[in-house]
């Protein structure tokens, strides 16, 4: 590989005018998406919520409802960002051509893929956000501390968006992104502390749980919801961010790799 | 006369195959420009190092007098871009497409409102406005495109096979609108493998093969230059046979393709008399053509 492809992240304010092209598609679709953040995780949630919530006493200190709470907004915005710079992301740069037209303009790629991200982060800040209100509304939060789900459910998308852009980048169709929603995704959802405490695990399950991203935005996200300082709240943001950051220039150094051609 | 476009021994190659191999140009302000070549020839990946979206791997290009891709960013803003394949947004309307891509380069949305009513007329598109990108002809596709191209007012215009796949009536208001452009004084870069689009549209050209130039110059020099300037092609179940006994003897250089005998001649006289006394013959007596010197510089052989 080349020396250039490796070179640092040039960024510049040039990457506003695509987030805004993103954002008046999705003003025309807002309907159906605003349902489509909301029906996957407010299902789940009440499902389990009341079927297993009604077997169980408590969990962690709280309703196994207030448990689920916290937990669903996390995985709704990993669901969210890893959709957008998946799919969406693929159609823009492969299917639709849509990167091509923009770097015939005086944007760079550096650009183009600094707005795919803030875009699949905007995307988690409203799944995490309208989650958020349901849950407002169904009084599984009084705290006010939940508030500081917004910015997460923001540090989220950004660990998930720069995560998903990497399989985006490598990608040669759409059935590749299989292997990472059966293969990261799923296996996240299930070990990450969304359903239960990751203490529950075997001991080498939790080491494993312990270095994926998804623990600690869960680790963040249940103490907020239940109006307490999260501990260790500088250790999992430190986390999340280095994700953001170190999965962003990887996946710039395969886009530029891949769009050299 | 002032240089816009400058390649200096420009060279790149993908996976060990070289597909840019040594290539000098130089275009003029106010010049249209073709590049012409069979599939494969270089043209694509000439015009990507050209507009600095690709790094050679050898030798320097000049756009506007930025060097390229070190400066691409800032020579862009005055660089129009209509692609080989359509890459509108297929979310949007017309005039979105316009005030999205007018955004890309900085501008206002102001000054690029102002501009779309414009840029619309320019592109006979006044009543579709509002119309959604794929219920819009492919002809219609391309002339938003061509318009996309202008919103920044550029003064250099790359075109990678304007008219591929268009019809004759929709090739024609392309070639109107180009020709407009040059007039406005705009240089326009445009790579084709119609001859005829060549032979009409630019005042000078270069032939491509394997990456190399080979051959420069106007339409017209380009064929006094390569070719004789008479062609008699001759068909019939018989051509061939004919042509091992008398083409040789009637012209300067011949090729037999199929059934069809090409017969390039300096007089076509006594080639024309001669004919026609051969009943089982027909024959066509035209000028040579750019199409001429393109098969002969390239080959007749097919390219995939």
């Amino acid at each position: 590989m080349s020396s250039h492809y490796f070179a640092l992240p040039r960024l510049s304010l040039r990457f506003f005018p695509i987030w805004q092209r993103h954002w008046l598609v999705w003003k025309k679709i807002a309907a159906p998406s605003i349902l489509g953040h909301l029906a996957d995780p407010v299902i789940y949630m009440l499902g389990l919520g009341y079927g297993l919530g009604s077997l169980l006493p408590e969990m962690g200190g709280m309703s196994y409802m207030a448990f689920l709470a916290a937990g669903t907004v996390c995985y709704s915005t990993m669901n969210s960002a890893s959709f957008e710079a998946l799919y969406s992301g693929f159609a823009r740069m492969h299917e639709q051509r849509t990167w091509e037209a923009i770097l015939n303009t005086p944007v760079s790629l550096d650009d183009v893929v600094l707005s795919e991200i803030l875009w699949a982060a905007t995307k988690s800040l409203m799944s995490g956000a309208a989650v958020l209100v349901v849950i407002w509304v169904l009084g599984l939060s009084h705290s006010l501390m939940s508030l500081w789900m917004i910015p997460l459910a923001l540090l989220i998308g950004l660990a998930f968006a720069a995560l998903g852009l990497i399989m985006t980048a490598l990608a040669p169709a759409y059935d590749f992104f299989m292997y990472y929603f059966t293969l990261v995704i799923t296996p996240m959802m299930l070990l990450c502390g969304v359903f239960f405490p990751v203490s529950q695990l075997p001991q080498g399950f939790q080491i494993v749980a312990g270095a994926l991203p998804l623990t600690h935005a869960v680790d963040l996200a249940r103490p907020l919801m239940n109006g307490t300082v999260p501990p260790q709240a500088m250790l999992h943001i430190g986390v999340l961010l280095a994700y953001a950051l170190i999965a962003f220039y990887v996946s710039l150094v395969l886009f530029r790799r891949r769009l050299s051609r | 006369m002032n240089t816009v476009i400058r390649a200096t021994g420009l060279q790149k190659s993908y996976g060990g195959q070289r597909v840019v191999d040594g290539l000098d140009l130089a275009i003029r302000k106010g010049e249209c420009f073709g590049l012409l070549g069979p599939n494969g020839a270089g043209k694509t990946t000439t015009l990507r190092m050209l507009l600095g979206l690709i790094a050679p791997d050898a030798g320097s290009a000049m756009l506007l007098d930025l060097p390229v891709p070190q400066a691409a960013r800032e020579a862009r803003i005055r660089v129009g871009v209509v692609p080989q394949m359509d890459n509108l947004d297929p979310d949007f309307t017309v005039a979105e497409n316009l005030l999205v891509y007018g955004r890309y380069f900085g501008m206002k949305d102001s000054e690029i409102e102002a501009r779309i009513p414009s840029l619309l007329e320019f592109a006979s598109l006044s009543n579709k406005r509002d119309a959604k990108v794929p219920t819009l002809s492919g002809g219609m596709k391309r002339r938003l495109t061509l318009a996309r191209a202008l919103v920044n007012d550029p003064d250099v215009i790359f075109l990678d096979e304007p008219t591929t796949g268009l019809d004759p009536q929709a090739r024609h208001l392309i070639w109107q609108r180009l020709r407009e452009l040059t007039q406005q004084g705009k240089t326009l870069l445009l790579t084709t493998h119609f001859m005829d689009e060549a032979e009409r549209l630019c005042h000078r050209l270069a032939v491509l093969d394997n990456g190399k130039l080979i051959s420069q110059g106007s339409p017209r020099e380009l064929i006094e230059q390569n070719i004789e300037p008479q062609v008699v092609e001759v068909f019939g179940e018989t051509s061939g046979a004919w042509a091992e006994k008398y083409a040789a003897g009637f012209s300067q250089r011949f090729e037999v393709s199929g059934e069809s005998v090409f017969c390039y001649v300096k007089d076509a006289q006594p080639l024309v008399d001669h004919l026609q006394a051969q009943s089982a013959l027909r024959y066509l007596h035209r000028p040579a053509n750019l199409e001429d010197v393109f098969l002969k510089l390239t080959g007749r052989e097919m390219r995939e």
